[in-house]
């Protein structure tokens, strides 16, 4: 049985503001072992990212909160800790890639100094010490004459090799767990492509756990093993990936895989969209986030948030439709037809 | 025959630099590019940022003055025109502009917005452009109460459907789509890929789609290009780019795009480039791609750039640049045992 890094259950986070209070997460429960890969999907505005900064407890406060639920960190209740407790986790225990290297990295220090900064920190290294570990992980990543560039600023460096500079420096300290939130939304494929690779092979070495947050159903296919789907701040649907892409349960779900367009099917479907426009998460409705958008909507759906359903090993559902009509519903679609069979 | 041909296209932006402003250098944003696209079909241009797939689309619309080559719509040299022959090209010659937020006019109304290029090309009289304008909306997916309101109050999604309504105003004939569906979330992109679709088949219309998301473009498209650093690595048939590409830039690019299917990933060979794109301020000798490239060998990939030349099945229509084409087989890329 693999080790329990972590352990999510209920998180909520809300923001206050002048206009109300935003639901940006709402009640949403995962677990991540050490040496796995959750993937959690969703469009601009679902929850991710704020979910992730909840677990760093980076929500700026005021106007965020976690007003509910627990984060446990291999036994430990991160939102009992102390705000120096809780620095010494951070960079330790868990480390953070955001999305746009240019702007999380400081334009005026050499790239040397920050990772350096960060190992000074934690570690309790003297500086030199400290820049030759800098330079070993930049070799690491994958950063050509790293005794040259260590001592170079960020905007000498590309954004695909400002990037690796930001996974050097989340490594640094071996973390347990590497939250990536869109590493790669900024860049190129091709660039993407090395970025994917230097993250699997930090993983493979450090026996990480890794969160990959992302808007791309393909990034989570190839990296994740676990995929948490969120929409509207909740979770929608979570599960095994295999699982969550061949026996999908949530209309939205299907909504998201049927507007793919597929680069290696051969034959051309015509593409499934979802109807309407993503809520205002001011507006959220008490029940299902997607009624109103939802094709199938039942009466209920409105009302109240659906319990989780547990539909197959470590696979569940929110879901008001019951689920022989579900099972219906999704053979008649396009994109499950051939599948069903 | 053809609709648009573009011939040996050139575009070099000048580096100005010093207190005279000296030209000290160029920039090969777009560098010799051939391509022609028949009536009735959707061309894709893909490429990644800096290869130049949205300067050509502004130089074939002569949005911008070309370097050099030439630019033909339907017989007519675009390239040659005076300003009022330009002006009436383009209303058969319409773009629509990937940001929906920089290309609207924040302070006029939608009704105005859509109305503008039947204004400047002084067509109709007020009603009748007012009763167009409805029309559009219609067309677009959108109701007439939209006509009196400011961009600011629709989102991303129903900005870009009011630029494709001012894009089909005129009646043109063919369409450049500037990366019309890269900033919007995957729910909303599949709406306006499908309502692009219907338009084209209701209209007749011919798309020239420049984007950078492979899988998107080789969705729309019936022909892909695919550009590097200013130039044409390959064009072919979009069923055949996954199956059969013969460019090892196309074989790169199409198998560092993550495919949404877990069990297709899990098999699938990765083929990942070296380094970062070279600056088009000073592209590399010989093939551009030779720095990056699996197959390069010093002779001849150095020394001089391969022509676009037409490989495989006479007919298929299929052109590649390069000295040591994939040998016309299964796809390297492709999904292993399929």
């Amino acid at each position: 049985m693999a080790e329990r890094l972590l352990e999510v259950s209920d998180l909520t986070t809300h923001f206050f503001t002048y206009a109300g209070i935003v639901k940006a997460v709402n009640g949403v429960t995962f677990t991540l072992d050490r040496d796995e890969t959750l993937g959690i999907v969703g469009e601009s505005g679902s929850g991710k990212t704020v979910a992730a900064l909840s677990l760093m407890r980076l929500v700026p406060d005021p106007p965020g909160k976690i007003v509910a639920g627990s984060i446990t960190l291999k036994g430990r209740d991160l939102l009992a800790l102390k705000p120096d407790e809780m620095r010494h986790v951070r960079g330790n225990d868990i480390a953070m890639i955001f999305q746009d290297p240019m702007t999380s990295l400081n334009p005026v220090f050499k790239v040397g100094n920050q990772i350096a900064e960060v190992i000074c920190l934690h570690q309790g290294k003297s500086k030199r010490e400290a820049w030759a570990m800098a330079t070993e992980l930049l070799t690491k990543v994958g950063i050509p004459d790293p005794e040259q560039r260590i001592d170079q600023y960020p905007f000498e460096y590309s954004g695909g090799m400002r990037q690796r500079a930001m996974i050097a420096m989340a490594i640094s300290c071996n973390p347990d767990i590497l939250i990536a939130d869109e590493p790669t939304t900024a860049l190129d494929v091709t660039i993407q492509a090395q970025i994917m690779d230097v993250i699997r092979e930090m993983q493979a070495q450090y026996h990480s756990g890794v969160i990959m947050i992302t808007h791309d159903l393909g990034v989570v296919a190839q990296m994740a093993q676990k995929v948490m789907v969120m929409y509207g701040g909740r979770t929608i649907e979570y599960g095994p990936v295999d699982e969550v892409y061949y026996d999908p349960h949530q209309p939205y779900t299907w909504g998201l895989l049927g507007s793919l367009p597929m680069l290696h099917e051969t034959i051309k479907h015509r593409l499934t969209p979802i109807k309407g426009q993503p809520p205002n998460l001011l507006l959220l409705p008490d029940g299902c986030p997607f009624s109103g958008r939802c094709p199938y909507e039942l009466p209920e759906c409105a009302g109240a948030f659906p319990q989780l359903e547990v539909v197959g090993t470590d696979h569940g559902v929110h879901c008001w439709i019951p689920r022989d009509e579900r099972e219906r519903i999704r053979a008649s679609l396009p994109r499950f037809k051939a599948a069903a069979v | 025959m053809s609709i648009l041909e573009v011939v040996d296209l050139k575009k070099h932006f000048p580096i100005k630099s010093g207190m005279l402003r000296r030209t000290t250098g160029q920039v090969y944003a777009v560098d010799g590019v051939t391509f022609a696209i028949e009536e009735g079909e959707t061309m894709g241009l893909v490429g990644e940022s800096g290869c130049g797939k949205s300067t050509t689309g502004r130089v074939v619309l002569r949005l911008l003055p070309a370097t050099s080559g030439s630019v033909v719509f339907d017989g007519v040299d675009v390239m040659a025109g005076t300003r009022a022959e330009v002006q009436r090209l383009r209303r058969d010659m319409q773009i629509v502009f990937q940001d929906p937020y920089a290309s609207l006019n924040p302070r006029k109304k939608v009704k105005h917005i859509i109305a503008e290029p039947l204004r400047i090309h002084a067509i109709g009289t007020e009603a009748e452009r007012k009763r167009r304008v409805l029309d559009l909306l219609e067309i677009v997916g959108l109701t007439a109460e939209h006509a009196e309101r400011y961009p600011h109050e629709f989102s991303g999604g129903q900005r870009q459907r009011i630029g494709v309504a001012r894009a089909l105003a005129l009646n043109p004939r063919l369409i450049i789509c500037d990366e019309p569906v890269s900033a919007l979330d995957v729910s909303i992109q599949a709406q306006m890929i499908n309502l692009l679709e219907d338009l084209q088949k209701q209209l007749k219309l011919t798309y020239l789609f420049i984007a950078h998301d492979l899988s998107v473009v080789k969705h729309i498209s019936d022909r892909v290009a695919v550009m590097y650093l200013g130039k044409i690595a390959e064009i072919a048939d979009s069923s055949l780019l996954y199956v059969k590409p013969q460019h090892p830039y196309t074989e790169a690019l199409l198998s560092a795009v993550p495919i949404p299917d877990p069990k297709t990933e899990r098999e699938r060979r990765r083929l990942i480039l070296e380094g970062d794109v070279p600056s088009p301020a000073n592209p590399p000798s010989g093939c551009v791609f030779h720095p990056r490239c699996p197959r390069m060998l010093n002779d001849p990939c150095t020394l001089s750039a391969p022509p676009l030349t037409v490989t495989g099945d006479a007919g298929e229509g299929h052109q590649v640049a390069c000295f040591f084409p994939t040998s016309y087989g299964p796809a390297a890329a492709g999904p292993v045992g399929s």
